[in-house]
């Protein structure tokens, strides 16, 4: 079976005054029904455009999708007008964004905010439309969700704002949930929370989930697969207890190591990755991370290496891939 | 909330005292005796004195200003010193719902321009209409109000006669009366404001539509009418109010020029008669008004905010 949600070669540019910005380049994953996909990677990586793009959110100019194909349930989404994407948005894809201290409109009730699309999806009168919310907030887990309507964004704490936000995001039932960095804005003990409402309401509702995130740690611990972007491109994919067991591309390995854990002994010193991102005016002609990389070979310096299988359902884009697993030090 | 409205108000009333008091002392400062120019400059010292003694003018200013004050407090802001000494009060009444209909007319014509010129340019960005439309703004802000007003006079009272030219109509002759005697001194002075207004506008809701929460709104999948109407215009009308509250305050106070082409006996004609004739009274009442206009403007404004802005509260 197709999956949900197919992403095939989407490539995203942007017009800068220093040229134009090949934001996302050549990018293809799936998300299948009622499966909770990452995509990992560092800002400026692509990633939350990759995102946005998928509900053609990206703003046009600067941001122009320069090819690919984004495949709901056998729809291409680049291909919808204005008015048809409109229907899919918040009724059958829904996003979750990372700031909730900005991303609920501060002038309007959150009662105004959460029947909005309740009314316009689904056609719910007034009453109706407020008797779900209520409902919602409360699944979310938010106390006297009657009141909390009548309250404006201000009034709430980033926790119980970027469940506002999951509420709105479920209310419409849709198929797949897209959460850009949905956590990166709140305290660690929240993160958790909120990452356990969402995984457990999409589990029970069979909503598909799309991460967005930097962080390895949710990763871990909430996706079936993993993708990993650098510089635009997809260098590492595959089902995440895999990928975590046996990373399979210098960048993975790099980032695997620069997260302090608490199965290693205690005073070793973490292990950045050397350099910084590049610039994504100036990428180089081979592979990206190759200035970074300790593998580095001619052949890198060349062409971008392409995504390979390497069985067991994961990829990697390195022609080193095999000195890597074989274990020469990174 | 009351509380808060109680307190504003009376800083309002220590305000215009304050006001009333400068220009109190000020006028008595201005060279230009109004005493010397009844007696057409001829009489001597003697008949001066002795007309200002019967007008109320012979003691020291003080003292004078605290009889004013004490009338005023009670509503009596005295009697013109020229001819049969009318009475402020009676001059002030019969001058100000003339500018209130000028500056009410003005504003409203002003926001009916400014309104959808704003949402105009905003929405398109950078295209020929939003060039267009600060092209109209800058031609609107740069041109005198009352050299359009003589224009507009020219053009459609004198050339097309649609508009009578001049004076004004009370609202007790019919409304069409009213109106057209307005029509011509309204655009004239609201022209400027509604280009301030329409620049405010634009600035304003360019900031709010590249905001957080209308991407999160148009992720619900919000059509272009509702996102721009429902979502983003009450955010970015919060800081055009306060240029829209000024702006009201200077139609009230400011249409001296065009209510002097348009011979309309407004409150500025009458400041600036007053002040031209050394009129005492006449002066002090009608700043008075001006500057409790001005104050209790300011004040609606920031209570329209505590309406249009939920972060807003007034609770002190």
């Amino acid at each position: 079976m197709a999956a949900l949600l197919e992403i095939r070669d989407l490539g995203v540019e942007f017009r800068t005054p220093a040229g134009v910005v090949k934001a996302v380049n050549g990018v293809s994953f799936d998300v299948g029904r009622g499966e909770v996909v990452a995509l990992v990677g560092e800002s400026g990586s692509g990633k939350s455009v990759t995102a946005l793009s998928v509900l053609q959110l990206i703003a046009q100019p600067p941001g122009r999708i320069a090819g690919g194909r984004v495949l709901f349930e056998g729809c291409d989404l680049l291909a919808l007008d204005e008015a048809a994407i409109r229907h899919v948005r918040g009724r059958r894809i829904a996003m979750v964004f990372q700031e909730p201290m900005t991303s609920l409109n501060p002038v309007l009730s959150i009662g105004r905010q959460m029947t909005e699309a309740l009314r316009l999806h689904l056609g719910l009168s007034a009453a109706a439309a407020r008797q779900r919310a209520v409902a919602l907030l409360d699944q979310v887990g938010i106390a006297e969700p009657q009141r909390r309507l009548r309250q404006y964004p201000h009034q709430l704490s980033g926790g119980m704002r970027q469940r506002v936000m999951i509420a709105m995001a479920l209310s419409c039932e849709p198929e797949l949930i897209i959460a850009d960095e949905p956590t990166t804005a709140l305290d660690v003990t929240i993160q958790a929370q909120i990452l356990e409402i969402m995984q457990d309401l999409c589990r029970r509702l069979g909503v598909a989930l799309l991460i967005i995130t930097h962080n390895l740690g949710i990763v871990a611990r909430y996706a079936d697969r993993v993708n990993v972007m650098y510089a635009g491109r997809i260098v590492e994919s595959g089902p995440a207890a895999a990928l975590y067991r046996r990373p399979a591309h210098p960048y993975t390995v790099g980032l695997l190591n620069s997260v302090p854990r608490l199965d290693r002994p205690r005073g070793r010193p973490l292990e950045p990755i050397p350099g910084s991102p590049p610039d994504l005016h100036l990428l180089p002609a081979g592979c990206a991370f190759a200035p970074r990389c300790s593998l580095a070979e001619a052949p890198c310096r060349i062409a971008p290496p392409p995504l390979r299988a390497l069985g067991d359902g994961q990829a990697s884009a390195c022609f080193e891939v095999e000195r890597l697993l074989a274990g020469v030090p990174a | 909330m009351y509380r808060y409205v109680f307190r504003r108000c009376l800083g309002a009333l220590l305000v215009m005292w304050a006001v009333a008091t400068l220009v109190f002392f000020m006028l008595r400062v201005v060279p230009g005796d109004p005493f010397a120019a009844m007696t057409f400059d001829a009489g001597d010292a003697q008949s001066i004195a002795a007309l200002k003694d019967k007008l109320g003018y012979g003691q020291p200013v003080v003292v004078q200003y605290g009889k004013w004050l004490w009338h005023a407090v009670q509503g009596d802001l005295g009697n013109s010193i020229y001819g049969s000494r009318v009475p402020v009060n009676g001059m002030i009444a019969e001058a100000f719902p003339r500018t209130l209909s000028l500056a009410t007319l003005s504003f409203l014509l002003a926001l009916v321009i400014a309104i959808p010129a704003g949402l105009i340019a905003a929405t398109r960005r950078n295209t020929p209409l939003d060039h267009g439309v600060t092209l109209v703004a800058f031609l609107g802000l740069s041109m005198p109000d009352f050299w359009l007003a003589i224009l507009l006079i020219i053009f459609f009272a004198a050339g097309l006669q649609w508009l009578p030219a001049i004076g004004y109509a009370p609202l007790s002759d019919g409304f069409w009366p009213w109106l057209s005697h307005l029509i011509i001194p309204a655009v004239a002075a609201g022209t400027a404001f509604s280009a301030i207004i329409a620049r405010m506008l634009r600035s304003a809701l360019i900031e709010v539509l590249q905001t957080d929460y209308m991407r999160t709104a148009r992720a619900k999948g919000l059509g272009a009418r509702a996102l721009l109407l429902g979502q983003a215009l009450p955010n970015a009308l919060i800081p055009v109010i306060t240029v829209m509250g000024i702006a009201f305050a200077l139609l009230m106070s400011s249409t001296v020029i065009v209510e002097n082409v348009c011979a309309i006996k407004g409150l500025g004609r009458l400041l600036i008669q007053s002040i031209l004739n050394r009129d005492y009274p006449a002066v002090q009442g009608a700043i008075l008004v001006v500057s409790a206009i001005f104050v209790f403007s300011n004040l609606a404004v920031d209570l329209l905010y505590g309406l249009i802005d939920p972060r807003i509260r007034y609770v002190k």
